[in-house]
């Protein structure tokens, strides 16, 4: 295990955002957080990493404990913010100087290093560009290349994507994939379904507790509900949608165009005669297969409820 | 186009944003109020109590006399004896006192012969207590055992001889004053918004979590800025002697040395600042809180010697009012470095008090 964590609480005043959270992250691989704003995952980042104190619970990183020996991890740890956090009015390779020595990189390796991870994140043509002046993507490029200057065992990485577009989004998973497979740990949080499906373990949290955890492909086979759609009007689907909802055996309806995506629990055994009988206004259904966002939103579901009520 | 609603609107949105910035809403109260309060007191035109030393080698009934006269007048506080003439020079020299009575021998026949009596030496590089000991002498002081016959304004016949800058022009005892304004304006600015810049733009959280130390952040930040306070008090000192004709009588590796103290007392106080506000805002507003004193009750716009007890504890705790004593000594007194201590001490307290509070502030490395 890279990273545990057991019953890790933190409260800013009244407000607990993290909430008895126990994990258990295991190296090598890609690890998501999947959660809403909100929910706990960038106070609970910044736990691992050293930058608040938990309330109460226990941090072990890299085999540290977290926050006594958290200069031990540093040296050890590379992390991206969720803002871009290097210097605008310094250039590509100036801001990558910058963290070389600050990270500790041997003066006479900073060179080598500098070119290696400009010819890796493509950024040869903009070393002599002002930060500043680059678009969203190339300052993830950029971003991601500072936090891995000291070659970290573990890379943290809060909400990277969450101010670029979907093609850069998806040439940054890219990257992060390389990087994995050579070897580095890598803990990532997003609210992006596409992209906690790509990572090779997830946690779902809410509200500052884990509410599922495993491989996606795993999660969404064990989601403990079936899916169907069902086409209609979009007039009649609002009406529809608030129906279903109220049932407690849905635990997710969703509109998707002129579709509805009905999530019905195990427990009943044929889904489809049973929303026949239940809702008749329902036309014909049809079976799909379970996708992420259907474990999230079952993983979520009860959240929902109680602010509705 | 101008709509009341519109206008209405933006009114209470600036309103309630003011409100919830707290610092911001206390400065809208506590600056008139405390800066009224503070300066109208303290700021005193009425010079009394001027250090001095009084050297009375005539030691007649007459001269105690005089002395005791000069003493009631509360102008001058007479709190040295002297030897020797030579002993009140130094001690005007290193700032220990500002002014000195210095009675010869000669005072009887001087007297008779209705030759200046005898002679109030005073510091020249403040020219408020040159012009405060000069409507001393023009008092009636009467000749002892003579009643004052105000009708004839029969005075004592006083010389007054300032010590440095005699020709008493305000440039010269402006410019080392406006050295230490100058610096504390540019300077404490520079490194008030270093610390909560990174806060703001979010790279702290970056720097935070590599192996860089509090203290490497510490200097790393006060570092460039002393080379830029260096060559900015070349270039104040270059246009002081080329344009104002100042004269510079102290050694140059004493000034250097009082300079360089000073910009980093005063960089240190700009980190402590910034490691306690939460915006560049803040930082900028309490930077002005603490220049306007540095101007107003360091001694360079309204004598020191004027204000009353509370300020001068107050003026003692800005580097600004030791620096300019340390300017005026060096630079315009020819006072050494090392003859006074005073100064040099205070200002390395305050680097050392400084630098250790923003050291602790900062040295957890946490956001929490």
């Amino acid at each position: 295990m890279i990273i545990q964590t057991r019953n890790l609480t933190r409260d800013f005043d009244s407000l607990r955002a993290v909430d008895n959270l126990s994990l258990n992250i295991p190296e090598g691989e890609i690890y998501g957080f999947l959660g809403p704003n909100g929910s706990g995952k960038s106070t609970t980042i910044r736990m691992i990493c050293g930058l608040l104190t938990p309330t109460s619970g226990e941090v072990e990183a890299l085999g540290y404990t977290i926050p006594r020996e958290a200069e031990k991890l540093k040296a050890r740890l590379g992390y991206m913010t969720q803002k871009f956090s290097l210097y605008q009015e310094l250039t590509v390779e100036e801001n990558l100087q910058f963290l070389a020595a600050i990270q500790g990189v041997p003066r006479r390796e900073q060179k080598a290093r500098i070119t290696e991870l400009c010819g890796q994140f493509h950024l040869e043509k903009r070393r002599s560009q002002l930060a500043g002046t680059m678009s969203g993507g190339q300052k993830q490029r950029l971003a991601l290349a500072a936090a891995i200057v000291h070659k970290p065992d573990l890379l943290i990485l809060d909400e990277p994507t969450s101010a670029v577009d979907p093609e850069s989004r998806r040439e940054f998973w890219e990257y992060l994939f390389e990087l994995a497979g050579k070897g580095m740990s890598i803990l990532v949080s997003t609210h992006y379904m596409d992209e906690a499906e790509r990572c090779h373990r997830l946690a779902i949290i809410r509200k500052g507790s884990l509410s599922a955890e495993g491989e996606p492909l795993k999660l969404m086979e064990n989601l403990g509900a079936r899916v169907l759609l069902a086409e209609g009007r979009a007039e009649e689907m609002i009406h529809w949608r608030r129906q279903l909802s109220a049932d407690p055996l849905i635990p997710g309806c969703t509109q998707i165009g002129n579709r509805l995506r009905i999530m019905v629990a195990s427990e009943v055994e044929e889904p489809e005669a049973w929303l026949t009988r239940s809702f008749p206004f329902l036309g014909d259904l049809e079976r799909t297969r379970a996708n992420l966002e259907d474990v999230f939103v079952r993983a979520t579901h009860s959240e929902h409820m109680e602010e509705e009520q | 186009m101008i709509r009341r609603e519109k206008i209405q609107a933006m009114v209470y949105k600036e309103l309630k944003q003011l409100r919830r910035d707290r610092l911001t809403a206390a400065m809208v109260f506590g600056i008139p109020v405390m800066q009224l309060l503070l300066f109208g007191f303290a700021i005193n035109y009425n010079v009394r109590n001027i250090p001095a030393a009084w050297c009375d080698m005539a030691e007649t009934e007459m001269s105690r006399s005089i002395i005791q006269d000069i003493g009631a007048t509360r102008v001058l506080d007479l709190k040295y004896r002297a030897s020797s003439v030579e002993e009140v020079q130094k001690l005007i020299r290193t700032g220990r006192v500002r002014a000195g009575v210095v009675i010869t021998h000669d005072l009887e026949e001087r007297l008779r012969d209705r030759r200046s009596a005898f002679q109030i030496l005073t510091d020249g590089s403040s020219s408020v207590v040159t012009g405060a000991v000069q409507s001393l002498a023009s008092l009636p002081l009467g000749i002892p055992g003579h009643t004052v016959d105000y009708k004839t304004q029969e005075r004592l016949p006083i010389q007054v001889l300032p010590l440095y800058n005699p020709e008493q022009r305000t440039a010269v005892d402006v410019i080392p004053g406006l050295i230490g304004v100058i610096l504390t304006m540019t300077l404490m600015l520079f490194t008030a918004i270093a610390l909560v810049r990174e806060r703001e733009h979010g790279s702290m959280e970056m720097l935070i979590t590599t192996p860089v130390s509090a203290m490497e952040i510490i200097c790393g930040k006060l570092l460039p800025y002393i080379g830029i306070g260096m060559f900015q008090t070349v270039l104040i000192f270059l246009l002081g002697v080329l344009v104002f004709r100042l004269p510079v009588n102290g050694r140059v590796i004493d000034i250097a040395a009082a300079v360089l103290m000073f910009i980093t007392s005063t960089l240190t106080l700009g980190l402590l600042i910034s490691s306690f506000v939460k915006t560049q805002f803040q930082a900028v507003q309490l930077s002005i809180f603490i220049l306007l004193p540095s101007i107003l009750l360091s001694g360079f716009v309204f004598p020191y010697e004027g204000m009353p007890t509370f300020a001068r504890a107050l003026s003692k705790v800005l580097p600004v009012t030791h620096f300019i004593e340390l300017m005026r000594g060096i630079v315009l007194r020819n006072a050494r470095i090392s003859e006074m201590p005073v100064q040099v001490f205070s200002l390395l307290i305050f680097i050392l008090f400084s630098t250790i509070l923003a050291w602790e502030r900062m040295k957890k490395k946490r956001l929490d």
